[in-house]
């Protein structure tokens, strides 16, 4: 017990010291994690703003989609290792690096959850837009977006914790925030404390996130509470129950890497 | 005034959804495409708002030919009201009423008095419109779409099966409701069914269709019933059209007998003379309100000195309402009454007398000609 105790201070201890170095503005716990947010966000966001308009495109010409997830899929199944180091060459040691696969990695998850969105929008709903006199542009905007939101929302919340966990194995070809407090000061020097506190906030910062995406979704879509009427619930339940299937997907293949690494 | 000038709709796979349409929507009538599925009652409401454009012919608003109008200013024009209410699930019930005034660029301000105005007009509370259309019943939210529909004020309003999914009871009321508003508002409405029963309650003039998107007949509902064009009508109105028809002869034309009607202090002995010649007598209190029959062989077979309010009575059924309803209501009356008798009331629920078997089979003879 005492020395659970012992090492459990030595951890904390270890992370007071190293949270950060006044002058040396790139060591210690601080930067590594502003870095993991950085590189994490930044790639949800771009996958964000890619899988819309591919999305709209696939439902748009449904010819579109097999192909595309397809491909989405085939991406999926390359290592990130393997396609952070063929984005060396490329983008050399800068964020995107980390950035560009980690972004493409997300439309797995995002592009269908899309798709899905946009489809599931009732016809009678679409109907009533069209002979209303809403113009195709603004059909999409005002009314099948918002109404697609909740299952975009539920994807981005799987797509966010997989992609803070893959951030780590960035730390390979020297990026990736925490992952380097877990390979280089503490794989390489056989000292447990740096991994220990990687690990804790990599999974804090996973469900902060979530957190806030859950707020997001109660702000951006009030009415699609789980109360009574069957059509929202069964959407909901729809989207609930895509998530845990996507995390053990995403759980498996993101686990896999830093293991090959 | 909406005209179909040899309106024709194609599919390139060689269906026809429909054949030729010639017809004419009268302007502030309520004009209802009828018929079973596949018979392209919805096709050819959609091409009023060019939903659905004809292969061949022409549709014209008011004389103007809509395929020179731009679709989505046309339907800012056209009412429309879809089965299932087709509701924003993303906006609240005034901000889905508010919709196309909002896109005709009314200040939102205006637009949801607007809103909370109709709502009024349909009858829903006012406190409803801050709620999602998810918490509304189905007829609530069937309301509610009529209220979208009429925001803007259009003069044409277009209604696809819009009381189809909402149960018996409240698609009564909601026919109802738009008999009221159709009465205040005066539009001109075209409402697709494929409930015969439905279309003879509301249409003004009723256009039935085939299989195959031809039109059958294009008749009032009376001449429908009356004189159906051909087997297929006949068929598709109902076998039962005879009687559905005297829905339109007002019952006042029936002649009403009081003699049998008899007030509750009477005592037996000053009736008996009534029960010689009529099998049953009717009970009513001070008030003129019924109180049920009584048959001539229990009057014979009592003793005297007793009051007809202290004898028993047999229930006298529901009665029909001498102004206001129909030959139909009286026969239902008659026939579910066991004295076989129907009884007429005023507005205020008072009998005025009843209708005996013989005059009422007189009355329906006598609108078979």
């Amino acid at each position: 017990m005492s020395t659970t105790l012992d090492w459990a201070e030595g951890v904390l201890g270890w992370a007071v010291a190293n949270w950060s170095h006044p002058g040396e503005p790139d060591r210690g716990v601080l930067p590594r994690l502003l870095e993991h947010i950085r590189l994490a966000y930044s790639s949800i966001a771009i996958g964000l703003a890619l899988a819309i308009p591919l999305g709209l495109a696939c439902v748009r010409w449904r010819i579109l989609y097999p192909p595309l997830l397809t491909g989405v899929n085939v991406l999926y199944a390359v290592p990130s290792i393997a396609l952070f180091f063929l984005m060396l060459p490329y983008t050399g040691f800068s964020d995107w690096t980390a950035i560009v696969p980690l972004a493409l990695y997300t439309l797995v998850i995002l592009l269908p959850n899309v798709v899905d969105g946009l489809r599931q929008v009732p016809d009678h709903v679409r109907q009533a837009a069209v002979a209303m006199g809403f113009g195709p542009l603004r059909r999409l905007i005002s009314v099948e977006t918002p109404v697609a939101l909740p299952i975009i929302i539920a994807g981005l919340r799987v797509a966010s914790v997989a992609t803070i966990s893959m951030v780590s194995v960035a730390s390979l070809v020297g990026l990736g925030g925490l992952g380097r407090l877990i390979l280089s000061d503490g794989f390489r020097r056989q000292f447990d404390a740096p991994i220990i506190v990687g690990i804790v906030l990599v999974v804090a910062l996973a469900l902060v996130t979530d957190a806030l995406l859950v707020l997001a979704q109660r702000l951006l879509t009030p009415w699609a509470r789980r109360d009574r009427r069957p059509r929202t619930g069964r959407a909901l339940r729809r989207a609930a129950a895509a998530a845990p299937t996507g995390a053990e997907t995403i759980g498996s293949t993101a686990g896999a890497p830093p293991g090959k690494g | 005034m909406i005209t179909f000038e040899g309106a024709a709709k194609h599919y390139p796979d060689g269906t026809v959804a429909v054949a030729d349409l010639d017809l004419t929507v009268e302007t502030g009538r309520t004009t209802v495409f009828v018929g079973p599925s596949g018979s392209g009652k919805t096709t050819s409401l959609r091409m009023i708002n060019r939903m659905v454009e004809p292969t061949r012919g022409i549709v014209r608003v008011d004389g103007v030919d809509i395929r020179d109008r731009d679709p989505a200013l046309l339907r800012r024009g056209i009412g429309y009201v879809i089965q299932q209410a087709g509701l924003f699930p993303h906006r609240t019930v005034l901000d889905n009423i508010a919709t196309v005034p909002l896109l005709l660029g009314v200040r939102k301000r205006t637009a949801r008095a607007r809103a909370a105005e109709l709502m009024e007009l349909v009858g829903l509370e006012p406190s409803m419109g801050r709620r999602w259309p998810h918490q509304l019943s189905g007829g609530q939210q069937q309301r509610v779409g009529v209220a979208r529909a009429l925001a803007a004020d259009p003069p044409i309003l277009l209604m696809d099966e819009p009381f189809s999914a909402v149960d018996p009871v409240v698609r009564t009321g909601l026919q109802d409701e738009l008999l009221r508003l159709q009465r205040e508002l005066r539009k001109t409405i075209v409402f697709v069914t494929h409930d015969i029963d439905e279309a003879v309650r509301l249409g003004d003039r009723i256009a039935v269709f085939r299989p195959g998107g031809e039109l059958a007949q294009y008749d009032t509902p009376e001449r429908l019933l009356t004189e159906p064009a051909d087997a297929f009508v006949e068929s598709f109105v109902g076998h039962d059209r005879g009687v559905r028809r005297l829905s339109f002869f007002p019952a006042r034309s029936l002649s009403l007998r009081e003699d049998v009607v008899c007030g509750d202090d009477l005592k037996v002995e000053d009736v008996l003379h009534i029960a010689e010649g009529h099998p049953w007598i009717l009970v009513i209190d001070a008030a003129r309100a019924p109180l049920g029959w009584i048959a001539a062989r229990a009057l014979r077979d009592s003793p005297t000195g007793i009051r007809l309010g202290e004898m028993e009575t047999v229930p006298y059924g529901h009665t029909f309402s001498v102004e206001t309803d129909s030959l139909r209501a009286a026969l239902d009356a008659a026939v579910l009454s066991p004295a076989g008798r129907a009884v007429g009331v005023d507005e205020d629920g008072c009998v005025i007398g009843v209708v005996g078997q013989d005059d009422l089979g007189t009355a329906l003879w006598s609108v078979t000609d």
